[in-house]
């Protein structure tokens, strides 16, 4: 008896600390999306009041959609994120392929270059980039963008994917060589199927930052076709005048893709899972 | 037909010590060869050079006459089945079997008519279309094994494929595996570290230990004629007793050993090799050990635990001279602890093995009454 009411406090602690961070977590997107919904006066009486009939406004929508390059801005991040999502999920896997199965001179190294990748702050070596971007001629392309975001993502994911790699039972890939089958397809047609949910769990952690980076796009592709969703927002945010109910607007409108994305992962996430272990 | 040959296999992993230290063993076609041995003694390493998953450090590998060092697996014409199963977790039952296939390239009709007809034969033919994990251990098993046939190999090589089964399904499974090799006609090379498995399903049983082989031969064999002590212990449940002594007579026709208690044995083994004064250890089975005065050699002592197993009890006995010995009674018998008990054995019924474990040739094995009780 003892025991079982103690270990229902111990749940509702852990349930309570859970739905704090909840909120707080939540809190700011809750606070952008309802007043996006609001017409200006509104935003600025009472910031924290639900939309109601009197302050009901889609007018940051309405302008936000107005302007010439909205979609386009939309299109870049799109581009951007999935092209560097793709590469670095590619060619992540196959170097945590290669370096937790073939054990080769200077693999270690190569893994502890890797880790060194996660510990350092791609932005601290951003004057360097610009400089190889220019010389590159590679300045306000999305291609610079990608570049930099898969040489981000790389090494987390790298750590993550082998992580999961290692735990594959080695029958399985003796199996598929006593099977004949090239190295090539134990990747594709025997790892790869099964570290999906790890895949999905890479995706979702590199997604997210790629999508709200501002630094980047900032610095290397400022231009007008090339900016993407999170750097166009900035236009309604002037140094004397901000056109709040548009910069609200836009920014609820730009969490939706990457809850679509997240959505699509983390229905992978949870069926790896649920799924049962490997025997 | 198939034929592998070993000759002089060394494994080797840091090129000083060896794992494997020369391993010479012919394999004939359609023969079930077993290694059996303690854990650590090579056999997995040995299985796993001839599957081509494990480099040969040295000596040749041959399978039909042709040299297979350097193949890769897929080339070796073999078919492992692993301990763990290994099935592809993603991929339903008749996909795990036809994916080795499809890699070769076979066609369409060809791979539906071999998983076919191996699912037949291991009655598997309902479980086609589902996954790995909704199988039970047993039908795993059947899976890799059924992948193991449809790949028609020279070959067969199982790597302690009933370790992971409950005691039932593992007799029934051993039972299953020995038709299969009778009904396929296959040449099977097979791991264990259990002598049971051993003992009922090999043609030819080697006996591992240390990376060498201690004894290769049938059952009955390694049984009857142990090469040495390691094999007399390792093979037969329970272990072997095992007495000191000192040689008093040796003949051709036969030898005395004075026990470490003073008592005379008279065995039936040749003993042109030994002389009078040898220090010798002296081998007898349980079941050898007679609860009556049948045998020439008699013993006395007390029993210190009953084991029952039903049709028979393991009766753990203190000798007058201080021994202790495992001899095997009728299970009818009601035995208590601490009553004493008499025995006797046949003088043919002993091994004799001299100081570096190698065993004197018994005269007259087999044939021996068992216990009347």
């Amino acid at each position: 008896m003892q025991q079982k009411v103690t270990r229902y406090a111990g749940a509702t602690f852990t349930q309570v600390i859970l739905a704090g961070y909840t909120v707080l977590a939540l809190f700011p997107i809750v606070l952008i999306v309802i007043n996006a919904f609001k017409n200006r006066a509104a935003i600025f009486d009472s910031p924290l009041a639900l939309p109601n009939s009197e302050s009901w406004s889609l007018i940051g929508f309405e302008k936000a959609m107005k302007n010439a390059h909205f979609f386009s801005f939309f299109g870049n991040s799109a581009i951007v994120t999935v092209t560097s999502l793709a590469l670095i999920l590619f060619f992540g896997a196959m170097a945590a392929w290669a370096l937790s199965e073939y054990k080769f001179r200077g693999s270690r190294w190569l893994m502890a270059f890797f880790a060194f990748g996660i510990m350092v702050p791609i932005r601290l070596g951003t004057v360097s980039i610009l400089k190889i971007m220019v010389s590159l001629d590679l300045v306000n392309t999305l291609t610079a963008l990608v570049l930099v975001y898969v040489a981000q993502g790389l090494p987390l994911a790298i750590m993550i994917l082998s992580e999961f790699m290692q735990q594959i039972p080695k029958e399985l890939k003796e199996a598929a060589r006593c099977d004949g089958v090239g190295e090539f397809k134990i990747f594709f047609q025997v790892i790869l199927p099964l570290i999906r949910p790890a895949v999905a769990t890479v995706a979702v952690f590199t997604m997210v930052p790629i999508w709200n980076d501002l630094w980047f796009p900032l610095i290397l592709a400022p231009g007008e076709e090339t900016q993407t969703i999170t750097l166009g927002v900035q236009q309604f945010i002037g140094q004397y005048a901000t056109d709040w109910n548009a910069v609200l607007a836009s920014l609820s409108l730009a969490v939706l893709p990457v809850l679509v994305l997240y959505m699509f992962f983390s229905r992978q996430l949870i069926r790896g899972i649920t799924a049962g272990a490997v025997k | 037909m198939s034929h592998v040959s070993l000759k002089n296999l060394k494994k080797s992993y840091d090129g000083k010590t060896d794992v494997l230290a020369g391993i010479n063993l012919e394999i004939e076609d359609g023969e079930f060869v077993v290694l059996v041995g303690p854990s650590g003694c090579g056999k997995s390493t040995l299985l796993r050079m001839l599957s081509g998953l494990e480099e040969i450090s040295g000596g040749d590998l041959e399978i039909d006459h042709a040299r297979v060092n350097e193949l890769p697996p897929a080339q070796r014409g073999i078919a492992m089945v692993f301990q763990s199963y290994a099935l592809y977790p993603h991929m339903n039952v008749y996909k795990n079997m036809a994916f080795g296939l499809k890699i070769q390239g076979a066609g369409k009709d060809e791979i539906d008519r071999r998983i076919r007809h191996a699912a037949g034969i291991l009655k598997i033919d309902h479980l086609l279309t589902r996954l790995p994990r909704e199988l039970s251990g047993g039908q795993r098993q059947r899976v890799a094994i059924g992948r193991a046939i449809v790949r028609e190999p020279k070959l067969f090589l199982f790597d302690e494929p009933l370790s992971n089964l409950d005691a039932a399904l593992r007799v029934q499974t051993r039972l299953e595996i020995a038709k299969l090799h009778r009904d396929l006609n296959a040449t099977i090379v097979y791991v264990t570290h259990d002598q049971v498995e051993a003992m009922t399903l090999g043609d030819k049983i080697v006996v591992m230990h240390d990376g060498h082989i201690q004894q290769a031969g049938t059952p009955l064999e390694l049984y009857q004629r142990p090469a040495n002590l390691f094999v007399a212990t390792f093979i037969g449940s329970p272990k072997m007793n095992l007495l000191e002594g000192v040689v008093t007579n040796a003949s051709a026709s036969g030898m005395t050993v004075t026990l470490a208690g003073g008592q005379v044995l008279s065995t039936e083994v040749d003993g042109t090799r030994a002389a009078a004064g040898d220090r010798v250890t002296v081998g007898i089975r349980a079941e050898h050990l007679w609860e009556n005065q049948d045998g020439s050699e008699r013993f006395a002592g007390t029993v210190n635990l009953v084991e029952h197993l039903g049709e028979a009890n393991y009766l753990y006995v203190t000798l007058t001279t201080g021994h202790d010995v495992v001899v095997r009674g009728h299970g009818d018998r009601e035995v208590g602890l601490g009553d004493a008990i008499r025995m006797s054995a046949p003088s043919a019924a002993f091994h004799v093995f001299d100081r570096d474990g190698v065993a004197f040739t018994r005269l007259k094995p087999g044939n021996l009454r068992s216990s009347k009780g």
